[in-house]
C-alpha cells in the first residue's frame, strides 16, 4: 500500500511533540553533579602508604607523566642481633595531568595496589603548569575513590577469599577430627572478613604474597 | 481632548503588545524548541526557567558595536531594519482582538488591503539590507527573499481575497462580523494556504532559503551587528504575531469562540493567535529547510493552484447560498 502522502510529514510533528512531553535529558551540571559510573575515569589518586617507590608505574607509563623522587633509609634491626633493612622513602610523587591520557597503564601495572582511579573531574586549572599534581593532592583524591563495584550474582570468589578459604579448609582438615567441621566454615568466614576490600583498609593488601603473583607482575614475566 | 488622550492610549497599548509579545513568543521558542529536541533551553538568566534570556540577549546586543561595511551603502544599510521592523507595527494597529469599537487600534475601511500592502513593505526591508551590504552572501540572501517574496505573496493575497468575498467586505471587524463557524471547513485550505505562504514570507524554517546561516551565512543580514541585527530578529518575531493574528481574524473568526462571547472575545483572540505561534514554532523544529527550487515548485504547482481553488469555492457556495 502506499503511504498517505502527507503522511510522513504528520509522523516528524508527532515525533517532536512527543519529545516535548517527555522529560528532557540535559544534565544541569554544575547545579547537580553527574552520577558517575564506578570505575569512572576521572583523575588519578595516590594511595601513598602503599607505595614502595618500585618506579614500575613510571617507567610503564607511555608519555612519562609521573615523577618519583626518593632516598634509602635504613631501618635498625628489628631484633638483636638481626640485620639492619633499607628502606625506600617516598620524597616526590608527582602525575602531570596535561600529559596524562588516562590510560591507566600505571594502576593496572602497580603491584602494590598504590594507584586508583576516582571519579573525580574538577581539577580544570587555568595554567597548564598547575595541572602537575603533587603527592598531597594525589592523597586527597584517595578520599574520593568509590568502593570497587559489588560482584555480579553467581561469580567466582576473588582470588585473595578463594586462598583464604583454601588455607583455612586445610588448616582445619589437618588439626581436627571430622566433629570440628563448622570450626572450619567460621574460620574461612573469619579470614574473609578482613580481605574484603573497601574504602581505605587497603593495608593489607601491601604485603604481596610470594606464591600468588599479581596481575602486574605476570604481565612482565 | 479626550480625542487626543484616546489616540495616545491605543497607540500606547499597541507599541507595548508590538514590544512584548514578540519577546513572549521568542521566549516561547527557546523554551519549546528545547524541549522538543530533549532539551531544557534557557535556565539562567532571570533566575526562574531562564525568562528574562531575550532581556539579557538584548541588553548584549545594544553593547556591540554597530559596524557599517566600507563598500555599504551606508543610508540604505542604515535604514533597511527600520524598515522590516516598522511595517509590522502598523498591521498591528488594524488587526482587533475583540469586538467592540475599543479593541482595535484603528478601524480601516479597507483592512485586509492595508494589512497585507503593508506587510509586503517588510520584506523590502531585507531586499534593501541585501543589496545595500556590498556583500556576495548578503545579495543572495537578498535575491533569494525578492524570489520568496514574489512567489508567496500571490497565494497570500488570493485566500485573503477569498475570505473577502466569502465576508463581502475588505474590512477586517466586517469579516468577523460576519463570520459563521462554518466558514471554517469552507475556507480551510485557504487558511492552510494563507498560513505557509505567511511563513514563507516572514522566512521562517522550514522557507528560511533565504537567511539559510549553515548556506549564505543568514543571507542579508550577515553584515549587521548589534542592535540593527536585534531589529532584524525582533521584525522576525512582530511578524510571527501578525501572522498568527491576521490568520486568526481572517479564517478562525477571531473573537468568535464556542462559549464565552459576552466581553470575552478577546481572549479568544489571543488563545488562537498563541495556538498558531507554537504551530509555527513546531513547524521551524520538526522540518529541514526546503531547497531554492523546492520552495518555488510548492508555491507555483501547489499553493496557487490550491488558493484559486478555493476562490472558484468560495464564489460558487457563495452564489448558491444567496
Amino acid at each position: 500500500m502506499a503511504p498517505i502522502p502527507g503522511s510522513g510529514l504528520a509522523k516528524g510533528l508527532a515525533v517532536t511533540l512527543r519529545t516535548m512531553t517527555k522529560k528532557s535529558v540535559t544534565a544541569q551540571y554544575p547545579d547537580a553533579q553527574p552520577d558517575l559510573p564506578p570505575r569512572t575515569r576521572g583523575v588519578i589518586g595516590l594511595f601513598e602508604e602503599n607505595c614502595t617507590v618500585c618506579m614500575l608505574c613510571a617507567r610503564e607509563c607511555p608519555d612519562w607523566c609521573i615523577y618519583i623522587d626518593s632516598h634509602k633509609e635504613t631501618v635498625p634491626a628489628a631484633a638483636p642481633g638481626g640485620r639492619e633493612r633499607s628502606r625506600n622513602v617516598l620524597d616526590r610523587f608527582a602525575i602531570d595531568f596535561s600529559l596524562c591520557m588516562y590510560c591507566g597503564i600505571c594502576i593496572e601495572v602497580c603491584p602494590f595496589d598504590a594507584l586508583f582511579w576516582s571519579p573525580e573531574f574538577e581539577y580544570a586549572e587555568t595554567d597548564i603548569r598547575d595541572l602537575t599534581h603533587e603527592r598531597d593532592k594525589l592523597r586527597e583524591w584517595m578520599w574520593t575513590v568509590p568502593a570497587p563495584p559489588a560482584l555480579d550474582p553467581g561469580a567466582e570468589d576473588p582470588k585473595e577469599l578463594a586462598t583464604a578459604r583454601k588455607t583455612a579448609d586445610k588448616l582445619a582438615a589437618q588439626q581436627a577430627p571430622p566433629a570440628t567441621e563448622p570450626h572450619a566454615d567460621e574460620q574461612a568466614r573469619a579470614a574473609e572478613r578482613p580481605t574484603r576490600p573497601q574504602g581505605d583498609s587497603k593495608q593489607q593488601t601491601d604485603q604481596p604474597k610470594p606464591d600468588q603473583p599479581t596481575p602486574g607482575q605476570e604481565g612482565r614475566e | 481632548m479626550n480625542d487626543v488622550l484616546d489616540v495616545i492610549l491605543r497607540l500606547l497599548i499597541v507599541f507595548v503588545v508590538f514590544l512584548t509579545f514578540p519577546l513572549i513568543i521568542g521566549q516561547t521558542e527557546h523554551k519549546v524548541m528545547a524541549h522538543m529536541q530533549g532539551r531544557l533551553g534557557p535556565m539562567y538568566a532571570g533566575g526562574f526557567h531562564g525568562w528574562a534570556q531575550l532581556i539579557a540577549d538584548g541588553v548584549k546586543f545594544a553593547q556591540k558595536e554597530d559596524v557599517v561595511p566600507a563598500g555599504a551603502d551606508r543610508r540604505i544599510f542604515q535604514l533597511a531594519p527600520a524598515v522590516a521592523l516598522l511595517p509590522y507595527l502598523l498591521v498591528l494597529l488594524a488587526i482587533p482582538i475583540g469586538p467592540d469599537e475599543g479593541a482595535v487600534g484603528q478601524v480601516i475601511d479597507a483592512g485586509v488591503f492595508f494589512v497585507l500592502a503593508v506587510m509586503g513593505v517588510g520584506v523590502l526591508g531585507s531586499l534593501m539590507a541585501g543589496w545595500a551590504s556590498a556583500n556576495k552572501f548578503s545579495l543572495l540572501g537578498g535575491l533569494r527573499t525578492a524570489a520568496q517574496l514574489l512567489a508567496y505573496e500571490l497565494p497570500m493575497l488570493l485566500t485573503a481575497a477569498s475570505v473577502a468575498m466569502a465576508a463581502g467586505t475588505v474590512s477586517i471587524p466586517g469579516i468577523l462580523d460576519a463570520f459563521e463557524w462554518w466558514w471554517l471547513p469552507w475556507q480551510i485550505v485557504g487558511a492552510i494556504v494563507f498560513f505557509v505562504a505567511g511563513l514563507a514570507e516572514l522566512q521562517r524554517p522550514p522557507f528560511d532559503m533565504p537567511v539559510a546561516d549553515s548556506e549564505i551565512i543568514f543571507g542579508a543580514y550577515t553584515e549587521y551587528t548589534g542592535l540593527r541585527f536585534a531589529l532584524f530578529l525582533l521584525a522576525e518575531y512582530a511578524g510571527i504575531v501578525v501572522l498568527c493574528g491576521l490568520t486568526t481574524v481572517l479564517f478562525l473568526g477571531g473573537w468568535h469562540g464556542p462559549w464565552g462571547a459576552d466581553g470575552l472575545g478577546w481572549v479568544w483572540t489571543l488563545l488562537k493567535t498563541a495556538v498558531l505561534a507554537f504551530v509555527v514554532i513546531w513547524l521551524r523544529v520538526t522540518y529541514p529547510r526546503l531547497r531554492e527550487d523546492q520552495l518555488q515548485k510548492l508555491a507555483w504547482t501547489l499553493l496557487v493552484p490550491l488558493s484559486l481553488a478555493q476562490i472558484a469555492l468560495t464564489g460558487v457556495v457563495k452564489v448558491v447560498i444567496q
